[in-house]
């Protein structure tokens, strides 16, 4: 973290320049550093007297001890639900009167914030967002209610196939680490949670050396620099988050199945992905737009439009803290799920030998640099790709030169990303429902 | 809680008319004059094609949205899906265009598309850079009066759409469900039938049947143009009536006669299901309630509130009551949207904890509608609902592109442009009065219906 010593707020004003024009205006990214040191970067948008915050802590659903699953997401749930002098009641009646969003969400490796208020009102956002993070009350009422919510989710959601098929991929891949437990949790896990549980994660994770901050709309760099102070300055210095181990998949080229009386099959597949660190990151992000990139894609084209076998295939980089991963999924009626599963390992093994042609890799890249300003739409997104590149550890200028990153990778270095990447014999495939003509190579956890 | 049910070619849903305009149009402060919502320019085309641009220069994109007028409640009997259906099939090419090649195009530069179907209108939509926006124009103009079809890509699509309709309804008891509460919702009016279609009629649908639908219904005199973000309404004249504006005008049905009516409900109606793939029970009740056509208009307002004061999130009187005070629900709350032709529903919905019988849950949410039917609402509590969706058009307008699904909605389901621009000023003259009043004529017992899905008993 940077010193300074006279001004209040210090100002880092990096001017976009090979964005396209227009595109600068919406993406002026500042640096600014609070009195109290907390480090926020801020675009600044005066339209609408809006302000979106959005930030997050490290340390999320993967440090929720075994056997308590599910605290990261009750936490989660309770910080808005009471706190400082106000019980749950008045604290959410403060957010209506105020018209305030302010919410919070686990994530596997974070812990994620997010506040919007009207300029009017900000004053109060921000003595809410103060007391929610540093002084949660986690009164009976609210806990047994929240509880009770999550277990109504979870018994709505464990019957869901597509839940139960990713659940299984997970828990099969993943023994012993964090990864394998859902975040989400489970009836029993979610039942032994103590109030001490809750207490413990936000002691241990919601403090200033891990926080990262995007401000987003109606508000100046000095402004925002007092703000920081008020919100999060009472937060403890350090973090106590255990480490996560790295962990790769443990299963290669599986396939498990999971019976179940509905008429689709839900399928997820995955196998090893590479890290966002990586230098290939920007080949495999063009190859997967190329294998899986909705119409026109290989896996749309192959599966959907020329024979008419699912609604949806998709397929995705997971670049998780401890995993990198890519997955992927589809539904489609029994009868013709194990046709639907050959036609991706094809398509992996297609990919692998001769990778893309000169122009899916074109189309590839002239998507991914033309569609990214639609990402900017609102402040929610602007909020969020700012969060996402200090999450990613990239620099503040990043922007400026992302499109060069897209533009250098070439058409041998795709094929032979491609060909190190894609692994039709390490895909793991979970099939929930009552699949024809698929033998499963081994049990399906818990099944 | 799902209120109007639209499906869509991927996998956007575009959001249920509920939350559309029951949260997020309104403006301005509670004193003095009150500015509109987002002022949009409109003009029509000789043709009689509606345009309307919603300018917005804070992404150099647009989004480039074109509304038909017709949806699955003006499909003929016995073809359910075929809206639906056609919507699909609209990206297969037309004399001029190859199979995909629109999806290619939008691709290369880096486009998002889309398109849904709803009870009242089908849509589609680019978003794109701005200068990509003539390019978009030309291409929808020609798919509106040029549409090639073969059996060859049909048939897949058929197919596509089977799939869909097992993801989306046959593998979730729930969407299952809500389809018998549906049909059991209307006697007459064809809200009944479910936007993707009975699944004996969807097998049955034809190349033939999709161009017939086509013939009968694309025409410009039935569409609504809309551009949002960072144009002009200048440019988007000239550029529709050079592309847009060359179709000719034809004769297009009167919907609003050929769906009929909806009678009278003399009883109230239960629609009870079991399944061995629901665990967790929920518990929902629904009357009939005024749309854009339908009903007496003065009491669309009014209703927008009491759903408000009733079910708008956590400080609401049901959350309140039935989740917080009695801790018998793990979720309860109100919706009502006059966003749709015909008639739509007031929905008050709850689930019960996990020690709570639905009967015991039922009696709750009778025993707190009981008190606000005879009590009525508080001047505090309507006054509090009125500035909180005043609020709401603020954030409305923080998306540069989010208001041409406003618009569109409105329009193609029988609304108007001042439904949206007014709607502050329209909230902010509810009286308490009006909100009794309106909800004592609408939660009627015998004129309601009330869903219950359940576990399966333990055999």
């Amino acid at each position: 973290m940077r010193k300074h010593l006279i001004v209040a707020v210090a100002v880092v004003l990096l001017a976009p320049a090979l964005l396209v024009p227009g595109l600068a205006r919406a993406l002026e990214i500042t640096r600014v550093t609070s009195p109290g040191g907390i480090e926020a970067w801020l675009v600044e948008d005066h339209r609408n007297p809006i302000l979106t915050l959005t930030f997050s802590f490290r340390g999320g659903e993967s440090s929720d001890p075994a056997g308590k699953e599910g605290r990261a997401r009750m936490v989660a749930g309770l910080l808005d639900e009471g706190a400082g002098d106000l019980d749950s009641i008045a604290f959410q009646k403060s957010l209506a009167d105020n018209s305030i969003s302010l919410g919070f969400r686990s994530r596997a490796d974070r812990f994620n914030g997010s506040l919007t208020t009207l300029t009017e009102t900000r004053d109060a956002a921000v003595e809410l967002l103060r007391l929610a993070v540093s002084a949660p009350r986690f009164d009976d009422e609210p806990v047994a209610r929240i509880r009770a919510q999550i277990e109504a989710s979870l018994r709505r959601d464990l019957q869901q196939p597509r839940t139960i098929a990713g659940r299984a991929w997970w828990s099969a891949n993943f023994p012993d680490h964090p990864y394998g437990r859902s975040g989400d949790g489970t009836l029993d896990s979610v039942a032994a949670i103590t109030r001490d549980d809750l207490v413990g994660f936000v002691a241990d994770t919601l403090a200033r050396d891990s926080l990262l901050v995007s401000a987003v709309g109606d508000i100046t760099a000095e402004e925002l620099g007092v703000l920081l102070d008020q919100a999060f300055g009472a937060l403890p210095a350090t973090a106590a988050v255990a480490e996560t181990l790295d962990r790769a998949p443990a299963l290669q080229g599986e396939t498990l199945v999971i019976e179940t009386e509905i008429p689709q099959s839900v399928v997820t597949f995955g196998q090893p992905g590479l890290a966002r660190e990586d230098p290939d990151w920007y080949a495999a992000s063009l190859l997967n737009r190329v294998m899986a990139g909705g119409f026109g894609s290989r896996l749309t084209t192959e599966i959907r439009e020329k024979r008419g076998l699912v609604y949806g295939v998709w397929a995705y980089l997971l670049p998780l803290d401890h995993a990198p991963l890519m997955m992927g999924g589809l539904a489609t009626q029994n009868a013709r799920v194990a046709e639907s599963i050959d036609l991706v390992r094809q398509e992996w093994q297609r990919m692998a030998a001769d990778g893309p042609t000169a122009e899916e890799l074109e189309t590839a890249r002239t998507y991914t640099l033309g569609s990214f300003p639609l990402n900017l739409t609102d402040s929610d997104g602007v909020a969020s790709i700012l969060l996402s590149m200090q999450e990613g550890d990239l620099a503040i200028d990043y922007l400026d030169n992302r499109r060069a990153l897209f533009e250098a990778v070439t058409l041998e270095d795709a094929r032979r990303v491609a060909r190190e990447l894609y692994k039709p014999e390490a895909l793991t495939v979970v099939v929930v429902g009552k699949p024809e003509g698929i033998t499963p190579t081994r049990p399906a956890p818990g099944g | 809680m799902r209120i109007a049910s639209a499906v869509s070619r991927l996998a956007l849903v575009i959001a249920v008319a509920a939350t559309v305009s029951v949260g997020l149009v309104s403006v301005g402060m509670s004193t003095g004059a009150r500015a509109a919502v987002f002022e949009p320019k409109t003009f029509t085309l000789d043709n009689g094609l509606e345009v309307v641009v919603i300018e917005n220069d804070r992404v150099p994109v647009v989004s480039h949205m074109v509304w038909y007028k017709v949806g699955s409640a003006d499909e003929p009997r016995g073809k359910s899906g075929i809206a639906h259906f056609l919507e699909h099939l609209m990206f297969k090419g037309t004399e001029t265009i190859e199979p995909g090649g629109f999806s290619d195009i939008i691709r290369a530069i880096g486009g998002r598309e889309n398109a849904f179907t709803s009870y009242d209108y089908t849509g589609y939509y680019q978003n794109v850079a701005r200068e990509d926006l003539g390019r978009m124009m030309e291409l929808e103009a020609d798919r509106m009066v040029n549409l090639r079809l073969t059996d060859e890509l049909v048939a897949p699509e058929l197919d596509v759409v089977l799939e869909e309709r097992r993801s989306r309804v046959d593998n979730s008891p729930g969407s299952l469900h809500w389809e018998q509460v549906n049909a059991a919702t209307y006697l007459s009016y064809p809200y009944r039938i479910p936007v993707i279609g009975w699944e004996t009629e969807i097998r049955a649908l034809t190349r033939q049947d999709a161009l017939d639908f086509y013939e009968d219904w694309y025409a410009p005199n039935n569409a609504v143009l809309v551009v949002a973000g960072d144009v002009t309404v200048d440019e988007v004249r000239k550029l529709a009536e050079r592309t847009y504006g060359v179709i000719p005008a034809r004769p297009v049905p009167d919907r609003i006669a050929l769906r009929g009516s909806e009678p009278p409900q003399l009883a109230a109606r239960r629609v009870e299901g079991t399944n061995p793939r629901v665990d967790q029970p929920s518990w929902s009740r629904r009357w009939l309630a005024p749309g854009r056509v339908w009903g007496d208009a003065a009491l669309i307002s009014p209703l927008e509130v009491a759903a408000e004061i009733l079910g708008g999130g956590s400080t609401s009187r049901l959350y309140r009551s039935l989740v917080i005070d009695q801790a018998l629900a793990v979720s309860a709350g109100a919706g009502y949207s006059a966003g749709g032709l015909g008639p739509q529903g007031f929905v008050v919905y709850a689930s019960p904890r996990a020690d709570v019988s639905i009967a015991d849950l039922e009696q709750a949410v009778d025993g707190e509608l009981d008190h606000l039917l005879s009590e009525g609402v508080t001047d505090e509590e309507v006054a509090s609902a009125i500035t909180r969706m005043e609020r709401a058009a603020i954030f409305a307008r923080d998306d540069s592109l989010a208001p041409a699904r406003l618009f569109g909605a409105e329009l193609a389901s029988g609304g108007t442009i001042a439904d949206i621009e007014d709607w502050p000023e329209r909230i902010a003259g509810v009286t308490p009065e009006a909100v009794n009043a309106a909800l004592r004529a609408i939660l009627v017992p015998q004129r309601s219906v009330t869903s219950i899905l359940r576990p399966e008993p333990a055999s």
